[in-house]
Formats: structure tokens, sequence, C-alpha cells
């Protein structure tokens, strides 16, 4: 018998059980857009070094291109399309819209969830090359413009839109330490 | 059924900032891209390309590919439907690469040489690595340098072009400069790769595209494959990013191609590293300038060779010595761009093309000459103004350099300025600071739209249009409001549909101006029959314009944008870091639609000169004719960490021949920009960088400061 090539499994993904039969082969990008129809999620590169994939993973950003399906399986999956409350726009998409913080619009969805994992990294005190005290008794660095470029470098805009994207996840990062 | 007109009409859309309109829909990850539209019974394409750099393929081994699970069909020379490429295009003859597999001949690395059809993308790609091509070799060459054997001045308008008498001239000056410049080879690398689908649906040929121009491309494939145009529709909704690379290109001929064959939809995408062989690029430059001056900065002569490469099966010009044409008065002007034939793959428009390197020769011709006249960069532009075209004695439709200096200066602080190089520190960097100037043509081209009054009250604008993220939909939307009198949010702006009928490109920065007039046309005379009362049918009242005969009767004219960038630099002469601090671009580029937008277009531009001047360079192998590192690791273009906060501004410069006074913001904002920050390097280190990129090591070997 010839070994299966493909397996059914779970994939929870905003919240939402999906089961599916996919092919080992089947990274989780494909998997979100081409059997799931969740289309949000970009390819820009298919290979960890654009960013446009990213997508959060039990909280955490991760590059959805370099995740094979089968291995996602039990991991809670945010994409683009499970950011919003409903109609209500999340601060993060509010602020790269209001600021215009794209253009064509590819790297966003990347971009978008890459800044909620940057504001989530940052508000837990985690610190990036561009931070100047590491020490844990420094305490949370501040959120620099320096900061959020240094931390959103993972995502890649052809379009040129880093210097609206660093005022957007500002913003957002504002609004969020305003309400908590 | 509705009256519409309202008491009081509305305006001032236009120049007021809006979001985009489609914005919701890309922060939410609602707008589907040309990959990304669903269609039953859907296969997919899978790309392979060659990896010799000439020869003739001996054979293909299809069969056992063929055999492998949910393969289709394997499609290549020896089967491929046949097609006609003697054709002339919106754009002229196309490039015959679109041609594909119809010849056994391999004239460069990464040639497409067979497509696999598969059920499943995993399987058409696992296919596509498993088929084993046998080539018989032939040696390539990929060699290019300055003064290369073999170049040649093309036919052609504008290839050459002198005034006066510049070895006169330059015997004659006080202050020469001769000085070569190169830029490498760079790659568009739109964030989204190339992608299509087609199918065949009731006699007819649909194609959803990520492309710069549908009525464009729809009329390639029609005349391509012999079809009534007519029959062929292309649509392409969103476009991840374009900057020229997205016209007529294999993935749309070759989708139409198995469509075809197999009677069902087949969707062909690019990989990132298929992208770097597949969609052209911009050529390397090899660049000679040659200045002469009074003491007093008055130029006499401005003499610019520029060599640039195409591949042995269609000519491409990187027209970069043409840059200066248009920009400064001297007594002799003389412009040469030559270009040599390669085993490489075509190279193509990308933005600004010809205007990017060109005039990074010539303003960093220009800081060299303001040293050596001991004068003030800006001060020396502005005594080289001219009052006509310099060479075509044509006058100016608008020409506001010199208010974008002035501007410009005061915002970026010129006037404390201390000018000689190599004196300022800060801990470990040397700091300098540099302005260039920049120019791009105005161009409009013919186009037709429609608007439609609905019954409900709200307008439905229709045009071929293309949004590859300039926002040019939303740009529209205000155009037609304001023609209208109404709230935009009472307009619909549908682009991007070829049976929409003909437009003209998002390229040459002449997008938004061209649509912008036939809607405003359209939306004008829809407004005037609305004005007479009556009722709209429940179809709608729609009205359609058309261009043509607005723009035949253009008088000619010197229609330019212009800009003065200025940059500061910090420089690190032990590790050969270069950062940009800060940039400030101000421009006199016609009517701004959308403040909003219209910044993060030029603050784009601006970051791909910045991106020029410091990072991108793709290199290729003489061994094996191909890249080196051909991705997104391989190939660095700026990422977040390499961008300072940019600044974009403009003066007040409505075109006077535009009824919306338009002209064009797309391309302008990276034209000197790598100028100036190769000034600003040199203000900070006394080093002059003629070589792009500026890399570290070349930062290291250049040494210290000299002052
Ligand atoms: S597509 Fe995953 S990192 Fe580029
Ligand atoms: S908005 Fe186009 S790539 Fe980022």
């Amino acid at each position: 018998m010839a070994p299966s090539t493909s397996s059914a499994l779970t994939l929870k993904v905003n919240g939402e059980k999906h089961t599916l039969s996919v092919d080992h082969r089947t990274t989780l990008l494909d998997a979100l857009r081409e059997r799931l129809d969740l289309t949000g999620t970009k390819k820009g590169c298919d290979q960890g070094q654009c960013g446009a994939c990213t997508v959060l993973i039990d909280g955490r950003r991760a590059v959805s291109c370099l995740q094979l399906a089968v291995a996602a399986e039990g991991r809670e999956i945010t994409t683009i399309e499970g950011v919003a409350d409903g109609d209500r726009l999340h601060p993060v998409q509010q602020a790269f819209l209001d600021l215009d913080g794209f253009q064509c619009g590819y790297c966003t969805p990347g971009q978008i969830c890459s800044a909620l994992g940057v504001i989530e990294e940052h508000a837990a005190g985690w610190p990036s090359a561009a931070t100047t005290d590491i020490r844990p008794e420094a305490g949370v660095p501040e959120l620099t413009a320096e900061e959020i470029r240094e931390r959103m470098s993972g995502n890649l805009c052809r379009c040129g839109a880093y210097v609206s994207i660093v005022q957007a996840v500002a913003r957002a990062a504002r609004a969020e330490e305003e309400t908590v | 059924m509705t009256t519409t007109t309202g008491p009081a009409a509305v305006t001032g859309a236009v120049g007021s900032a809006h979001t985009r309109v489609e914005g919701v829909a890309k922060v939410t990850g609602a707008a589907r891209y040309a990959a990304e539209v669903p269609f039953a019974n859907l296969a997919h394409g899978w790309l392979v390309l060659s990896t010799v750099a000439r020869g003739r393929i001996r054979s293909v081994e299809a069969e056992p590919v063929r055999r492998m699970p949910g393969v289709l069909d394997v499609l290549y020379y020896g089967n491929a439907p046949r097609v006609d490429a003697a054709y002339e295009g919106m754009m002229g003859r196309p490039d015959p690469t679109v041609a594909v597999f119809q010849t056994d001949e391999i004239p460069c690395a990464g040639w497409p040489v067979a497509l696999i059809v598969a059920e499943t993308s995993e399987q058409a790609r696992e296919a596509a690595e498993s088929l084993v091509v046998h080539y018989d070799k032939e040696p390539h060459d990929v060699d290019f340098f300055p003064g290369r054997p073999g170049s040649y001045t093309p036919d052609g308008d504008g290839m050459r072009v002198e005034k006066g008498d510049v070895e006169a001239e330059l015997a004659a000056s006080t202050h020469v400069v001769d000085a070569e410049y190169s830029t490498p080879e760079e790659h568009h690398n739109a964030m989204e790769p190339h992608a299509a689908t087609a199918r065949w649906d009731g006699g007819r040929l649909e194609v959803i595209d990520s492309n710069q121009g549908s009525t464009w491309i729809a009329d390639e494939l029609a005349k391509l494959f012999s079809l009534d145009p007519a029959s062929v529709r292309v649509r392409s909704e969103h476009v991840g990013g374009a900057f020229g690379a997205k016209g007529l290109r294999v993935h749309q001929v070759l989708a139409v191609m198995a469509a075809t064959v197999l009677d069902r939809p087949v969707r062909v995408v690019m990989t990132r590293r298929q992208v770097f062989s597949l969609v052209g690029y911009r050529s390397p430059t090899a660049q000679r300038v040659r200045l002469g001056a009074e003491p007093d900065g008055r130029l006499r002569a401005v003499d610019h060779e520029g060599l640039n490469l195409t591949s042995t099966v269609h000519e491409f010009v990187e027209s970069s010595a043409s840059f200066g044409r248009p920009m400064y008065a001297a007594d002799a002007h003389r412009s040469v761009n030559r270009v040599v034939r390669l085993n490489v793959p075509t190279p193509t428009y990308m933005r600004a093309p010809g205007e990017a390197p060109g005039s990074f020769a010539l303003e960093s011709a220009l800081d060299e000459l303001a040293e050596k006249c001991g004068m003030d960069p800006i001060a020396l532009r502005v005594r080289n103004e001219p009052e006509v075209g310099p060479v075509s004695g044509l006058p100016f439709g608008s020409r506001n350099l010199t208010a974008c200096f002035e501007e410009g200066a005061r915002r970026f602080g010129w006037a404390e300025r201390d000018p000689r190089p190599g004196v300022r520190r800060d801990g470990r960097w040397l700091l300098g600071t540099g302005v260039a100037s920049a120019t791009f043509p105005v161009i409009v081209a013919p186009s037709t739209a429609s608007a439609t009054a609905e019954p409900d009250g709200t307008f439905t604008v229709r045009i071929t249009a293309s949004d590859i993220g300039t926002g040019a939909r939303t740009a529209l939307t205000l155009v037609a409001a304001d023609a209208l009198e109404v709230e935009p949010g009472r307009i619909r702006v549908h682009i991007a549909d070829s049976d929409f009928g003909p437009a003209t490109i998002a390229g040459g920065s002449m997008g938004t101006r061209s649509w912008g007039w036939a809607v405003r046309d359209a939306a004008i005379e829809l407004r005037e029959q609305l004005a007479l009362g009556g009722d709209i049918p429940a179809q709608g009242l729609t009205v359609r314009s058309d261009t043509g005969a607005a723009i035949g009767a253009l008088a000619q004219k010197e229609r330019h944008s212009y800009g003065a960038q200025f940059a500061e630099a910090a420089v690190d002469v032990g590790t050969g870091e270069v950062r940009v601090r800060r940039m400030l671009g101000i421009y006199a580029a016609g009517r701004i639609i959308n403040p909003l937008t219209a910044r993060s277009q030029l603050v784009g531009g601006m970051t791909w000169g910045l991106s020029m001047a410091l990072h991108e360079e793709a290199v290729r192998d003489q061994i094996t004719g191909a890249h080196v590192g051909a991705d997104l690791a391989g190939y660095h273009f700026a990422a977040n960490a390499d961008v300072p906060h940019i600044e974009a501004d403009w003066v007040d410069d409505p075109d006077p021949d535009d009824p919306i006074g338009i002209k064009g913001i797309g391309e302008i904002g990276i034209v000197g920009a790598a100028a100036a920050i190769a000034n600003a390097v040199w203000h900070a280190t006394g080093v002059r960088h003629r070589h792009l990129p500026i890399r570290p090591d070349r930062v290291i070997q250049a040494g210290s400061p000299r002052a």
C-alpha cells in the first residue's frame, strides 16, 4: 500500500473549527488561502522573507508560509479576517486606514497582524534590538518610532508605506494603553 | 424613479484628504487580489524555467511527469498552441518573450521552458521540480561594464540629442567635471507576485489578472491569440503593487493557453524567484557626465552618455542620458543613450525609467560642480534655470523648481549649512546634508469613461483605470464628486474591467491625469443633462466621454513636474554603515487631488530613492549567467528599520493645460532622491560615491574623511 500523503485535521481559525483533509505538503498559508478561502493572508515570497503571510498562532506572530498545515492542528490561529469586531475595526486597522498606512494593501494584513504582536510583545516587556536598556529592572521600554521600526522590520512593504505604518502602530499602541 | 439634482451644489472634494475608498476592504483582508478570486474546477499551473543561459532545448521528459498524481498536462515548445507576436500593441511591439513556448531556443537563464498544470498547486509544484529538461548549451555573455564592446546607439526618438558644440564649450570652461557613475540591476518586486486566472465562458475569454491596464492586456491577448477583441475580458480589481512590471507577461499567456487546451479555468502564479526572471527589471547603467561652467557657475556644456543592457530578443532602452534635457540652460547640450545586447531577460519600465538612474548621475555631477565653483548647490541650480526648454526651445507649461528649493531650504534649515565636507561628528557618525533636483514628464493619453445617475440618487462611474496602490480609485471618486457637485459618498467608482471601454494604463505618472479628465468630462455632461430635469429611468441615465480629441489638440510644450530633494546622512566610516536620518521632498507636481494618498505616494517614491542609494543590487553570476540570491533575502530593498521619518509636501502648481490641473505624482518621488543621499554622504565624509548602492564595503574602501 502506498503511504498516505494526506491527513484529515481540524484547524481552529478565528475561533471557528474547520475539518478538512490536506496534502501533507500544504502550508498553513495555502490551507488558509486555497482550502478555507481565507485569502486575506497574503503570499509575497512563500519562503519566510517578507512577512506578508503573518498570522497569530496562539497569540504569537508567525509566518504561515513556513508552517505546515498539519503542524497547526490544535493551535488558535488568528488571521486578518478575525481581527475586527464585526463591523467595528480594531484600533490597529483603524489607524492604518486613517493614517494611510498602506498603498497597494498587499503587505497590509501581514503588517496589521504583526503590529498586534508587536503591541503585545512590547506590553509584556520584551526588548528588541533597538532597546537601549535591556535589564529586567529597566521595565517596559518606551515604544518609540525607533522601537516600532525595529520590531516591524520583518514585514516588507514595497510601496514604501513605512513612515505611516510607524505612525499607525504608535497611535494604535497609545489607544490600547489608554483603554487598559 | 427619483429626480436627483438637489438645490445646493457640493464641491471641494478635490484637494481635501480622504481615506481610500477601498481602505476598509484592504485592512480587513476582504479585498481580493488576482490569485484570490475563487473558481469552480480550477487547475493550477506551475512554471519551469531554464537553468542554462544560452542554448537549445534538446528534450523535455514530459511523460514521467504526466504520470505523477494530479498532473493534467505539460505544456512546452513541442505541444504548445501557436501564437503570433508580430503585432503592434498600445506600447508598441511586444517583447517576444510573451510568445512563450514557440521555440526550442534559450536566450537567457530563467527563460520559460514548460508549464505543469495539475489539480492542486502542491502537485503542480512537485511535478515542476521533477521535470527533466535536457539542453544543448552554448556559451553565454552577461558581462556588462562601461565601454562594453558591441554597444550601439539605437534608432528612434531621443536616443541622441545635440545642441551647440559641447567640445568647444568644455574647452572654454573654467570649471569642468568629468566623472563616471553606475547604477546596478534593480528589480520592482511588487509584494504581490504576478498571477492570472483564465477561463472560457460562453465563447468569451475571461482573465482575472494583476496589471497596470486591463484595456492594454485584453488588447494584447486578443492580438497574440488572434481573437476577436470583443471576446476578451480582462479584470484587475486590486493590484498588489506594479511599478512598471505588470504588463503582458508569460503568466497571462500561459493561463490562456492552458485554459484553452484543458477547457477549464487555470491559474498561473509566479514564485518570488521566478519574478526575478520573468517580469522585467531596471537595467544596470554605466554613465559618463561632463559639465563645463563659468566661474559664476553658469553652464556652458552638459554632456551625458548612458549605457544600458537589453536582451538578445528585444530592445528596451533605459534612457538615463535624457534626464538633463529639460533641466538646465547651457550653451551646448549633448546626450546619448546606448545599449548592448546580452544573454539576459529583457529589462522594462521601472518607476521613473531613465530619470531614476539619470538623475543620480547628473545631480551628483552638479554637486561636484558646485564644489569646484565654491557655490551653494541650490544657488548653482537656480543660476541655470532656463527660460524655455534648453534643447527644444519650447515654452514650459509651468515650472516651479525654484519655488520647491526655496520652500525646502526653509523647512530643512539649509541656510545654516556649513558647506565644508567631513567636519560634523555625532559620536561614531559623520554627518552631512545634500540636495538634488527632480523632474518627470507630464503625460496624458486618451481614455473613455462613463457616468451613470442611478434612480436611488447615487452615481456609478466606470473606467478601465487601474489602482496599483496609487489611490486612483479614490482620486477619481473625488474628481467625479466635484464634477457632479455631490458628496463623494454618493459615488461608486468601478475600475479595471476591459468591458468598460478603452482607457490608458497606470504608467508614466499619467493614470490619474488621463482618467480624471475622462471622468470629469462624463460627470459634467451628466450633471448638465440632469439639470434639464426629468426622471431617471430604472436602468439609470448614462453618459460616456472620450478625451481623444481634446488631448490631440494640446499644443506642444515642455510639460514637467519638478521637485527638490533634501537628505541628511550619517556615515560610520569604520563599519561602512550609512544611515539616512531624514529626508524632505518639496514638489511642484500639479494640483494634488487627495493630499493623504498623494503624500503616501511621494514618500513611497523617496523611500525607493533611499533604497536605490543604499541597498538594491541584483547580482548576476558570470559563470551561470543567472542571479545570485534571487529572493527577498538576497535582494534587499529598504525595510522599516532602514527608513527614517520622511516628509513630502508641495507648492501650488496647477497644470495650465489640464482641466483639473493635474500633472502626476507616481514617479517624481524617486527622481533625484538617491543623488541627494549620495551628496549628503560626500558632505559627511568628503568622499564621492559614484557607484550605487553605497554599500558598507565601498564606504570602508573609500577611507576616512579628507577634510
Ligand atoms: S509569504 Fe511568508 S514570509 Fe513571505
Ligand atoms: S502597501 Fe503595497 S506593499 Fe505595502
